[in-house]
């Protein structure tokens, strides 16, 4: 606007036409200002694209690329922490089993080691009681043999004693040992 | 009471400092150069300053800035497909750009310099000389199969092609229109709007209905930014498309 407004009437005002250095016409297709439009667009465009180009778009391009393969690592090593944890689990696992099984096997074997060192002790000590057994029972045996034997002579010693006593002369021994076992002898025949 | 009300206006270029006439040319840094170099100075602060300590968890503005840069490459991924990662810095460029000019223009006095038609020509003739080049270069003469469609019949071949090359040529057209028509409608909506309350509120008793274009042109300005962020989208996404064709022209 390089002259002042003329002062207009309002109905003409707000229609009013500005007066301009280029005339008054249509701006976009005043032809006369084409050339400076385009110098200016192409230098101000060329210097976008070149700073596009060579430096804005590589660093953004370069820092997605960044954090993309940092999250890719960071991934991984979530993964190979994962299956490091899962491998100490199983052996983990693996050896609570063993253990387990091992546990098992110690109580198993000492029982049975129990069971057969209780059964040989019974078995001696049945053994023990069966000799003990028979000895007693051949004592038994050879004392009742004594004691029968010694009744005769009690008896016969006896007999000896009264035969001496109501006759005043003592008798032949075998006389009477002779009587015992006659005397003895009906008890078996009968 | 002098209400402007020219909704032209606001287009006009003013030379901050004049190199003078080279022939009928105006050589001057304008106020349309100034946003231009603004655009590219806040872009780098963004996309270089913000990311230069590379943090492997980033701040707000490295964030934004990786944002940026994995949607652009993913629209570019997904439109030129395999081989298209050459193009990411181009697209970027011309999304920013684009986008930043037409954000700019949002702020109340700033200037939108992509309201003018000869800045988003330029734009859209960057990418088809970029398509035209690249695929020539890239894939000879095979490039111009582009044209011809397959499984076309022969009787049809020569229409088809006339369709195609028409197509062709007026993409850069369609694609600086689209651009530039939208963010001057917009501007001249929102100018119109906003302009008739002070006008109303000068015209006495009519000063009572100023709340309704005020009102319209809160809803106008949101759906600015909008179209502003949606049409620096547009850009991109079919300079992708574009580009798909330098990279893979038998289809």
């Amino acid at each position: 606007m390089a002259q002042p407004h003329a002062p207009a009437p309002l109905k003409e005002g707000l229609i009013h036409e500005p007066a301009s250095e280029h005339g008054g016409g249509f701006p976009p297709f005043e032809s006369s200002t084409f050339v400076a439009q385009i110098l200016w667009l192409a230098l101000a465009f060329g210097l976008l694209y070149y700073l596009m180009s060579k430096i804005a778009l590589p660093q953004i391009a370069g820092i997605l690329h960044d954090r993309q393969s940092r999250l890719a690592g960071d991934l991984d090593q979530a993964a190979h922490a994962k299956a490091e944890a899962d491998s100490a689990r199983d052996t983990y696992e693996r050896a609570l089993k063993d253990a387990q099984a091992k546990a098992k096997g110690i109580a198993q074997t000492t029982r049975e080691q129990l069971a057969s060192e209780a059964e040989t002790r019974r078995k001696s000590l049945e053994a023990d009681l069966a000799t003990k057994l028979a000895e007693a029972e051949e004592q038994i045996r050879t004392r009742t043999a004594t004691a029968m034997s010694s009744v005769r002579e009690v008896a016969a010693d006896a007999a000896t004693a009264i035969v001496e006593r109501l006759t005043g002369q003592a008798p032949d021994r075998s006389a009477v040992e002779a009587a015992y076992d006659r005397a003895a002898r009906p008890q078996t025949v009968h | 009471m002098a209400v402007k009300m020219d909704p032209i206006h606001q287009f006009e270029l003013k030379p901050l400092v004049s190199f003078g006439h080279i022939g009928h040319q105006h050589i001057a840094f304008t106020q349309s150069a100034l946003y231009m170099f603004l655009a590219v100075g806040l872009i780098a602060l963004l996309t270089i300053w913000a990311t230069k300590s590379r943090a492997v968890v980033p701040g707000r503005a490295q964030s934004l800035a990786e944002i940026f840069y994995e949607f652009i490459g993913q629209t570019v991924h997904q439109s030129a497909g395999h081989g298209s990662e050459r193009f990411v810095p181009l697209v970027f460029s011309l999304f920013m750009f684009v986008l930043l000019l037409n954000l700019f223009g949002m702020i109340p006095y700033a200037f939108a310099v992509t309201s003018h038609i000869i800045v988003t020509f330029m734009l859209a003739l960057v990418v088809i000389l970029t398509v035209v080049i690249y695929g020539f270069m890239a894939h000879g003469t095979h490039f111009l199969g582009l044209f011809v469609p397959p499984g076309v019949p022969g009787w049809l071949k020569p229409l088809i092609v006339v369709i195609e090359v028409v197509s062709f040529i007026s993409r850069p057209i369609s694609l600086s229109v689209r651009l530039f028509a939208n963010m001057l409608a917009g501007h001249i909506a929102l100018k119109i709007f906003a302009g008739f309350v002070p006008a109303l509120l000068a015209a006495g008793v009519w000063g009572i209905l100023s709340p309704l274009p005020l009102a319209l042109s809160v809803a106008v300005t949101a759906l600015e930014m909008l179209v502003a962020v949606l049409q620096a989208y547009v850009f991109a996404t079919l300079t992708s498309i574009y580009l798909s064709d330098a990279l893979h022209p038998g289809h």
